[in-house]
């Protein structure tokens, strides 16, 4: 976890530093803005990855000597299949269709995710086919 | 069906997907390998729609005032071809298709880590994509503002109709679905890989998609939000980015290009890895200088993402020297790393196959694409270029060098994972060498019509200018390039329609990484065992026990080079021991610790 840490903290560090010498050189603001962004986008998960890192002990896939048995336990939870996304993402362009069109398609694709959602929350408290 | 997977016993007994098949299976599969393939088909499905409006454009200007197409069509077809090819077919084909079919293999995951949210992924992808296309639909057409949509041309007044709408919220959906893919990749890379596979024993293709995952988060971000903008303009009366309500259209460039500059290394670090892992295999050697590899991506990424006003030096709204001199600086990771990949190579026993010279191609049309990208980060030399055909040349040989060969190479290389037989090598090569051909007749006109001061984005010009000669070979060299794309797909075909004469075995390349150590294609879930990982190299580890180090391996390249055809995976240790059935799986053998075989056929094709 250590080194996923450093390596958002050093792009965190590497961004901070850019937006400090672009700020006082050019005094753009808006390219300032977006460079102390990605600087936060870096120290956030970074120094969540870092802090965690000292707190705990190496995970088998830190670990250069761990065997195979070191990974044993759960891994995750892994859906076989589900209708849920595909309802979803056609959900989602009927929604972005109504920036076009009207709020017509809104309507119906607001009804679709809002059963999409429900239908993902309803499979991963029950496991569910499709 | 929810399946709780655990180590190791799943890697013994990998579950089978049930409950769905036929298109139904393609729906519903949340299995990132379904999900690959439906990217990647898809990608490539985009690639050819956005070619042969590439072969419209390019009748168009074959001739002085020529009238193939009208201007309003015209200014379609290169907005729509830049679109499609940079938001549909480039990122898309690498982050989707390649990334997420390898890269949980790579790691020796079950699947990416959030599975339903990889499937959503794909259907905003496609539902975008078809939304874009449908523009051309609309009784106002396509959207004609070019890929990069500047204000105020984009605005509602000199751009107005469905179409150019459709357009932005295409890429609003697509920015989302490639938003969903860069978290899923990161946290794939951050929280499933194998026991034993730290950070700095991954495959550099996966090093690379991790970068790019990041990059992902970094820039797609700030293009969805401008685009809400400029819909904002365009339908509720704000002011953004027009001047009459106070608004600064500049405002768009800069924004834009804070995505757009990154989206080239988001388009090219992919091909980076996925060239890096095939030049290290088909020379037969370790990555050469891999710390320094993953170092140089990480720094491409950071400096990539601080150069975008690069691209607005002619505006004379930005500080020159501080772009430039940031642009310069790019040049010296990308420069350690083509150092590296001939380091690779060096002293290799080389076998060109399709996917290594696909590679090949790919470093030798980088290179000249970033030459002439350093030109450009001189702003004076940049101020004479600019808008002109120079950089339409440069653009396309850094992103056709990367996405096209590079994504060539990849696709070539990984075909037996994805789905379990070779490809007609043969017909592989010959379509390499009509694309290096057609390539360089292309694009090499290009630059020359640039030097002599034709306009990009015209649909016409007078016969007094004399561009036409140039612009004919360059035509002619497209045409070449749209055989070269049909011969591959003759290549597929013939693969496809002779299938059971050429299953790929697990391990048809000697390989080095996990996904070598599976069946072709894997199974549900990905792995029945997973070799020991004490290195970058963990499959060739295991079939190579006694030549590890890079002087004993050197050795064992000299003793066996020639030896493995017909018989199993070249050369190794591998064709000493039972190679698994055909097509078949990769199943144990007695303790599980097996080899990670070939199945008997020879990858090149030529023992046929």
């Amino acid at each position: 976890m250590r080194v996923e840490g450093q390596v958002l903290l050093v792009i965190a560090a590497f961004f901070g530093v850019v937006a400090l010498v672009y700020w006082f050189w050019s005094g753009e603001t808006s390219g300032t803005a977006l460079l102390t962004g990605t600087c936060l986008l870096g120290t956030l998960p970074g120094g969540y990855y870092f802090w965690w890192s000292r707190r705990m002990k190496p995970r088998a896939s830190d670990d250069p000597s761990a065997k195979r048995e070191d990974g044993e336990g759960v891994v995750g939870t892994f859906p076989s299949s589900s209708i849920w996304p595909f309802v979803l993402g056609v959900s989602a362009a009927l929604v972005a269709l109504a920036l076009v069109f009207g709020f017509w398609t809104a309507i119906v694709g607001f009804v679709g995710a809002t059963t999409a959602v429900l239908g993902i929350i309803r499979e991963s408290r029950r496991g569910g086919v499709v | 069906m929810t399946t709780l997977v655990t180590h190791p016993e799943s890697l013994s007994l990998p579950e089978e997907e049930h409950g769905t098949s036929g298109l139904l299976k393609w729906i519903t599969s949340t299995d990132h390998k379904v999900i690959g393939k439906s990217y990647t088909i898809t990608a490539f499905v985009f690639f050819l729609i956005a070619g042969c409006m590439a072969m419209l454009i390019r009748t168009q200007l074959a001739s002085p005032d020529n009238t193939f197409v009208s201007q309003h069509v015209y200014n379609e077809l290169f907005t729509m071809h830049g679109s499609i090819m940079m938001y549909l077919f480039a990122g898309p084909f690498a982050f989707g298709g390649l990334a997420n079919f390898i890269v949980p293999l790579q790691v020796g995951a079950p699947d990416m880590a959030f599975p339903r949210l990889n499937a959503l992924s794909y259907w905003l992808y496609l539902g975008g994509g078809i939304i874009m296309l449908s523009g051309f639909l609309t009784t106002s057409g396509a959207a004609d503002f070019g890929w990069v949509a500047y204000a105020p041309l984009s605005n509602s007044i000199n751009t107005p109709g469905a179409g150019p709408d459709m357009w932005i919220v295409a890429l609003i959906l697509t920015g989302f679905s490639a938003i969903f893919t860069g978290v899923n990749i990161c946290a794939t890379v951050f929280y499933l890989r194998a026991p034993g596979l730290t950070m700095f024993r991954m495959p550099i293709f996966t090093w690379n998609m991790m970068v790019t995952g990041i990059l992902i988060l970094i820039a797609f971000p700030v293009l969805t939000s401008a685009l809400v903008m400029l819909w904002c303009d365009r339908h509720i009366g704000s002011h953004i980015f027009t001047v009459s309500g106070g608004g600064v259209p500049v405002l768009w460039q800069n924004l834009f290009w804070f995505f757009g500059h990154p989206e080239v290394y988001i388009l090219a670090l992919p091909y980076f890895g996925a060239v890096t892992d095939i030049l290290a295999v088909f020379s037969r050697k370790p990555v050469f200088g891999y710390r320094g590899m993953v170092f140089c991506t990480i720094a491409i990424a950071a400096l990539s993402t601080s150069v975008w006003a690069h691209h607005m030096f002619t505006t004379g709204t930005v500080l020159l020297p501080f772009f430039s001199i940031m642009s310069y600086l790019i040049a010296v990771p990308t420069g350690i790393k083509f150092f590296n990949w001939i380091g690779t190579m060096w002293r290799g026993s080389i076998t060109f196959t399709t996917p290594m010279l696909f590679a090949v191609g790919f470093l030798i049309v980088f290179l000249f694409g970033g030459v002439t990208g350093i030109f450009l980060a001189s702003p004076p030399v940049d101020f004479a270029m600019h808008d002109t055909f120079f950089v339409v040349a440069h653009f396309h040989e850094v992103l056709f060098g990367t996405a096209v060969f590079g994504g060539f190479a990849g696709l070539t290389y990984w075909f037996p994972k994805y789905t379990g037989w070779m490809l007609n090598d043969k017909i592989g090569k010959v379509s390499f060498w009509l694309m290096f051909i057609g390539f360089w007749v292309t694009f090499m006109p290009q630059y020359l019509l640039g030097e002599k001061g034709m306009p990009r984005r015209i649909a016409e010009y007078l016969p007094s200018t004399g561009w036409a000669t140039l612009n004919r070979i360059s035509t002619g060299g497209a045409y070449l390039l749209f055989l070269s794309v049909f011969v591959m797909l003759v290549a597929f075909g013939e693969s496809w329609l002779k299938r059971k004469e050429r299953p790929a075995g697990d391990n048809p390349w000697d390989a080095h990484t996990l996904e070598w150590a599976t069946s072709s294609p894997p199974p549900h879930h990905n792995f029945y065992w997973i070799p020991p990982v004490r290195s970058e190299r963990p499959v060739w580890d295991h079939n190579h026990p006694d030549h590890p180090t890079v002087k004993e391996h050197a050795r064992e390249v000299r003793e066996l080079v020639g030896v493995g055809a017909g018989t199993g995976a070249r050369g190794g240790l591998a064709e000493e021991l039972p190679p698994s059935s055909a097509g078949g799986t990769s199943a144990p053998s007695g303790d599980g610790h097996g080899p990670v075989s070939g199945n008997g056929h020879d990858p090149t094709g030529e023992s046929k």
